[in-house]
């Protein structure tokens, strides 16, 4: 049985061919090895259309990690249906493309490699029912793209547009994955659709917020939406097939996907609506705005994605109204603009195509993109011009095309949503407003990529080939799309009935009622053929004034956009963060020894004096000699000398009166072996100390600050009262008694009368054997150390 | 006499921790040194003081001093011991290589 997850592990599988492959059969294109999947795929998925048109769904499970409840769970639905076919049909016609497109002194198989595991993981996106594998193919997605984009990695402006697209999407795709775990701990399903079906139940969970604001972060930077739209025109150093299928037909539209997927979970809330929908129209209308500026084609097309996807998304957003008061006839309406939604995303994935591969051909054979060097191509590339035509009128929103009637559906969408009654009038009224002047400004630029590129003036001398229609081969795929973009205009309905309705289930799962709609290509003079006709006028009278008015760009000075404040983030972390590491990594190990101490006097003193663990009685003590306190007195005389030393001498002799004195303290402590063996050491000790003191530099005084000495003195003093209080504490609070009797029997256990050496022998002789070995190493470490020096000619021993 | 003891473990810490704290290697060696003295009175002092004879048996005692303890500071003297030699010969090696046994000079280098 040929399951879709099956589908989805075929690109990797793929991806990991590609490279024998490409190296065994050199004859062939490696290309074609993927147009086979892709369009394999494709066929396989148009193959379930029918059934899903009858409300069937799939559901096929592998289990990965039952214990967490992550399982390799898919859902074929009539969501994740359309976004799959786009995926894979795209995908088919962009290889096709790229296969005359990239020449063959190009790392192939990279490329491929790269572009089958993103579209396997894009799949993996549309198809997951599991979040967490969701999440999984979500990054993967950022990752593809990322490889994608830099692919011509000896370029500068390539890595930087890579890095800033992985830092913004990755970023979102973090927020994304702690909102998700949210969604998990409210409903304790990692399920999609059991989330969605225990809705009523959460919404009122405090959590529920955070994770509607987080995973709408995750869509808004993967669908570049404002403020995180600044990735997308950087991302344009990619090679053009990677642009016309990444950043306009799929990926960008995974977080259109999420917020249609996740429209049933979170569509009653008002925040919902009023990000989605605020975030969207604003996305517009800049993307629309901005893309008027730009000289280069791609981002001229880049910033018109910004804003198609803006318009797509505040869509979704209106639709969400339909679940504000519960589900009844008369909110049906709203789901209209869902509708529109998802037509507008397979109408734009089909232009947008068209329009890219159009730019990647004028790129390829004329060697630039930059508008003010082209002009009069029309004639030169008739093929390319209708191409170019068609995909750019689509896009402005003009009949005969597509274009036309979800932007038709657009404006009907926002006027139902102006006479909604849950806020403000102004508000309200807002929406249509801002959505139509959005769309004047995209019919402006739609005319500028069209006119300002194949009419006017021929300027060959600014150019580094001369004009000539391009190789068939490229020019299949643009001529597909654009054929589809006619196509729908004049069917519109098979594709509403067959792949849209099912869709629209799967969005709004409670709605019994009729939700598929019918569209007509013509209903009559109302106000929205108006607002049309409106557009058109005023978006010609500011093509033709474009000159004038386009001083106005000037207002906005290169140093207050977005792309400049990300820019600076990225700096200013970088500088901070080495500003504050410098600031405290001084260098001076006396600077880390006093943060360690401070630690320890706040940290211990600090739970002493609030656990108010202070004990002091002598009771039970043993009593004291005049002999004893003669020999701790000289002791502690000679500790303090210490520090006064003049000379070396009287240090390392101060240093062994100390170790003599311990040593006569464990006579008078009953500790013999203690005794002998401190006597021993304490001899051997000064000796190294003496033979040290032979190759030592002399004592200096220590130049220090007065304010360092007082410093290190009040440290000290602390560190010392702490231990003392901490052991005195200890001494008094005896919690239970000692274990020691157990070891009075050593003579039976153990067979000796010395009870310390049958516990160093015996009972504890790991201790022991250890101890050993850290004298074998450290007698080995003095070894190494006297005798291993770099010998003459080889590099320091510290370069190695 | 436990409270002296504490507080000639208390003395013996003070300066052990300022001369960790100077700039001359062979002062920053004593101060390791006189830290483990320190630390060894104190776990002497843990187990009580006097509390009986020796830790060896005879016959008819029944009082011992504890002996756990005593095991374990001679464990430990012997790997204080260990770390100073080693310390002293690093000492060594560092002064002849660089030439001074100032840790102010002897910083790391910026990209460390």
């Amino acid at each position: 049985m040929i399951t879709v997850n099956l589908a989805i592990i075929i690109p990797f599988l793929a991806a990991i061919l590609v490279p024998f492959l490409h190296k065994t059969i050199k004859r062939i294109h490696i290309g074609w090895f993927v147009f086979i999947i892709s369009s394999a795929l494709f066929i396989f998925l148009i193959r379930y259309i029918p059934n899903i048109a009858n409300g069937d769904t799939y559901l096929y499970t592998i289990r990965w990690i039952p214990s967490y409840n992550i399982n390799f769970t898919t859902y074929l639905d009539g969501l994740s249906l359309i976004f799959a076919l786009l995926i894979t049909g795209i995908g088919a016609l962009v290889t096709i493309y790229s296969i005359n497109y990239l020449s063959s002194d190009e790392n192939l198989s990279h490329f491929y490699s790269y572009l089958l595991l993103f579209m396997g993981a894009m799949l993996g996106v549309v198809f997951s029912d599991n979040i967490m594998i969701l999440y999984v193919f979500w990054e993967l997605t950022s990752i593809s793209s990322f490889l994608l984009i830099a692919f011509w990695y000896h370029r500068k402006r390539s890595r930087e547009g890579a890095q800033k697209s992985l830092l913004i999407t990755v970023s979102g795709g973090f927020a994304m994955l702690v909102g998700f775990i949210m969604l998990f701990v409210m409903t304790e399903t990692m399920s999609v659709r059991e989330i969605i079906a225990t809705v009523p139940n959460f919404n009122e969970h405090p959590l529920f917020i955070p994770a509607l604001i987080l995973i709408l972060l995750g869509a808004f930077t993967k669908s570049v939406q404002f403020p995180f739209h600044i990735w997308l025109p950087t991302a344009m150093e990619a090679p053009t097939p990677v642009s016309a299928y990444l950043h306009s037909a799929t990926m960008v539209k995974a977080g259109i996907y999420l917020v249609a997927r996740f429209t049933p979970v979170f569509g009653g809330e008002l925040t919902w609506f009023w990000l989605v929908t605020g975030i969207g129209l604003l996305t517009m209308f800049w993307g629309s705005f901005n893309a008027i500026r730009q000289t280069d084609l791609k981002a001229l097309l880049a910033y018109s994605t910004i804003s198609q996807l803006g318009m797509i998304m505040s869509m979704f957003g209106m639709s969400s109204a339909a679940l504000q008061n519960g589900y009844s006839l008369d909110s049906v309406v709203y789901t209209q603009a869902a509708f529109a939604a998802l037509f507008h995303l397979m109408n734009h994935s089909t232009f947008k195509g068209a329009l890219f591969m159009v730019v990647g051909i004028v790129d390829h054979e004329l060697g630039t993109r930059d508008i003010r060097r082209l002009g009069g191509l029309a004639t030169l590339m008739p093929i390319t011009f209708t191409i170019a035509i068609i995909g750019s009128f689509s896009m402005a929103g003009l009949p005969p095309f597509n274009g036309f009637l979800s932007k038709e559906m657009f404006f009907t969408a926002a006027l139902n949503i102006s006479n909604l009654q849950f806020s403000s009038e102004t508000w309200m009224n807002l929406i249509p407003i801002v959505a139509w002047v959005a769309s004047i400004f995209t019919f402006v630029y739609c005319m500028i990529f069209v006119f300002k590129t194949f009419l006017g003036n021929y300027q060959e001398e600014k150019l580094e080939h001369p004009a000539y229609e391009a190789p068939f081969g490229m020019l299949i795929s643009p001529a597909i799309l654009g054929a589809l973009v006619i196509l729908i205009f004049f069917f519109p309905n098979v594709l509403g009935e067959y792949v849209l309705t099912p869709a629209m289930y799967s969005i709004f799962p409670y709605m019994n009622g009729e939700l598929g709609l019918h569209i007509n290509q013509w209903h009559g003079f109302n106000t929205e053929l108006m607002l049309t006709i409106g557009v058109i006028i005023l978006g010609t009278l500011l093509y033709i004034s474009l000159r004038h008015w386009k001083k106005i760009y000037r207002l906005l000075p290169e140093k207050w956009s977005f792309n400049t404040l990300y820019g600076n983030v990225l700096e200013k972390t970088e500088s901070i963060s080495n500003a504050v590491t410098n600031s405290y990594m001084t260098g001076y190990l006396r600077d880390y020894m006093v943060y360690i101490y401070l630690f320890f006097i706040i940290a211990v003193g600090g739970t002493l004096f609030r656990t108010q663990s202070f004990l002091f009685n002598i009771e039970g003590n043993s009593e004291i000699t005049g002999f004893e306190l003669l020999i701790t007195l000289a002791m502690m005389i000679a500790a303090v000398a210490i520090l006064l030393a003049k000379s070396r001498l009287t240090a390392i002799i101060l240093n062994s009166v100390i170790g003599y004195g311990i040593a006569i303290l464990f006579v008078i402590f009953r500790a013999p072996d203690l005794a002998l063996t401190q006597t021993i050491i304490e001899t051997v000790t000064t000796v190294l100390f003496l033979a040290a003191y032979y190759f030592l530099p002399e004592w200096k005084k220590e130049e220090s600050k007065k304010r360092s000495k007082g410093v290190n003195a009040i440290i000290s003093v602390a560190v010392g009262v702490i231990f003392t209080t901490i052991a005195l504490a200890v001494q008094n609070g005896k919690l239970f008694e000692s274990i020691s009797y157990f070891y009075e029997n050593s003579y039976e256990l153990a067979g000796g009368n010395n009870i310390v050496n049958a516990i160093l022998g015996d009972f504890r002789a790991f201790d022991t054997m250890l101890e050993v070995v850290v004298l074998l190493i450290a007698g080995l470490g003095v070894y190494t150390f006297i005798k291993l020096k770099a010998r003459k000619g080889d590099k320091p021993l510290e370069d190695k | 006499m436990e409270i002296l003891i504490i507080i000639l473990g208390g003395v013996l810490f003070a300066p052990a921790i300022y001369n960790l704290l100077q700039k001359q290697l062979l002062r920053i060696i004593i101060g390791t040194v006189l830290l483990s003295h320190g630390a060894h009175l104190l776990i002497l002092t843990m187990g009580k003081l006097k509390t009986g004879q020796p830790p060896i048996l005879m016959d008819g005692i029944t009082e011992y001093t504890d002996p756990l303890p005593q095991a374990l500071i001679l464990t430990s003297i012997v790997i204080s011991f260990g770390i100073t030699s080693l310390l002293l010969v690093l000492a060594y090696r560092t002064t002849r290589e660089n030439n001074t046994d100032n840790m102010e000079q002897l910083r790391g280098k910026s990209n460390e």
